[in-house]
């Protein structure tokens, strides 16, 4: 078994009002710093096998169908590095 | 004349839309998502509500529904489809219709009448109304700001398809103002706001609505005689 991430965001031209929401919350709790927040959605896929090519190409064509609306979104697929691995608010300074 | 009403898990308008076709003088027939059977039916309305729970995207789900494997050679071979709200959401989501509707540029849902101006009477659905007609109907999305690129904008535009647009500028941030498109044909129409809920004083802000259902109910009866 492997797992295949897709991300999906919303195209650059397509105007993202959840993420300017988002950016003025960080601006309200003080991250100056950052200057522009795009949201978008992770796909995490469990497939039977191997995450090779044909499998890869297979889960980009779902994607394009149904995971994503490709006339507002884009979408990126790749297998993932370390299946299994979560980073949560708690684990974040164990991994470095 | 017989117009199919589909119900999809999580639809809210279905029976008005029903309502809608009965004080046009048509027959509503109930279809159901799970279905692959159109029951013969003259033309189909597709209601506002949450298909699904508008999980993944809203229509997203419902595009692939076994009534619309049915549904979407019948409007590519002429059938009338109404799609309203999330029934326009479903109609783009399923290549019927260009383009895709995202969500409100003020992020809040929006409950509010408005003012339409019908562009294009030459579809199946607004035949019954004049050349620039305002209609008031209600608006009710959070995901109902209409977006294409510039070219299919264009396209849009030079061919009149944008069939109604917001008369006092598009409170969702829809690209210029669009409320409704049809296909190149004219069969298929969707729009983000609700005739349905608009076709007597009683029940509504205005009768203005019930020419979409008329339009189509009287071409029928046309054909008939």
């Amino acid at each position: 078994m492997a797992r295949v991430i897709v991300d999906v965001m919303l195209k650059p031209e397509i105007h993202d009002p959840q993420g300017e929401a988002v950016l003025g919350a960080c601006h309200r709790l003080g991250f100056g710093q950052v200057s522009g927040v795009r949201q978008g959605k992770r796909f995490e896929i469990e497939i039977d096998g191997p995450a090779g090519e044909a499998s890869l190409a297979a889960i980009a064509g779902l994607a394009g169908e149904l995971l994503a609306n490709p006339v507002i979104e884009d979408f990126s697929v790749h297998a993932a590095e370390l299946p299994g691995r979560r980073h949560s608010p708690g684990s974040l300074r164990a991994c470095g | 004349m017989r117009i199919g009403v589909v119900t999809f898990p999580g639809s809210l308008d279905d029976q008005d839309a029903a309502r809608a076709v009965r004080y046009a003088g048509a027959r509503p027939v109930k279809l159901w998502h799970a279905d692959r059977d159109l029951r013969g039916v003259d033309a189909v309305i597709l209601p506002g509500g949450f298909s699904y729970g508008d999980y993944l995207r809203c229509g997203a789900i419902a595009r692939f529904s076994p009534v619309m494997s049915e549904l979407v050679p019948a409007a590519r071979a002429g059938l009338p489809v109404l799609g309203i709200c999330n029934g326009f959401q479903i109609l783009c989501e399923a290549h019927l219709l260009p383009g895709a509707l995202t969500r409100n540029a003020g992020l809040r849902f929006i409950t509010r009448d408005v003012r339409l101006t019908v562009e294009n009477t030459r579809t199946a659905w607004t035949r019954g109304y004049g050349a620039g007609q305002e209609l008031t109907i209600p608006l009710k999305s959070g995901e109902g700001a209409y977006t294409a690129d510039e070219a299919t904008l264009d396209e849009l535009e030079a061919t009149g398809r944008v069939v109604v647009r917001y008369a006092a500028g598009a409170p969702n941030g829809a690209a210029r103002g669009i409320a409704g498109i049809c296909g190149e044909t004219g069969g298929v129409v969707g729009l983000m706001p609700h005739p349905e809920h608009a076709i007597e004083a009683l029940t509504g802000p205005s009768g203005d609505g019930l020419g979409f259902f008329a339009s189509v109910a009287g071409a029928f009866a046309k054909a008939a005689s």
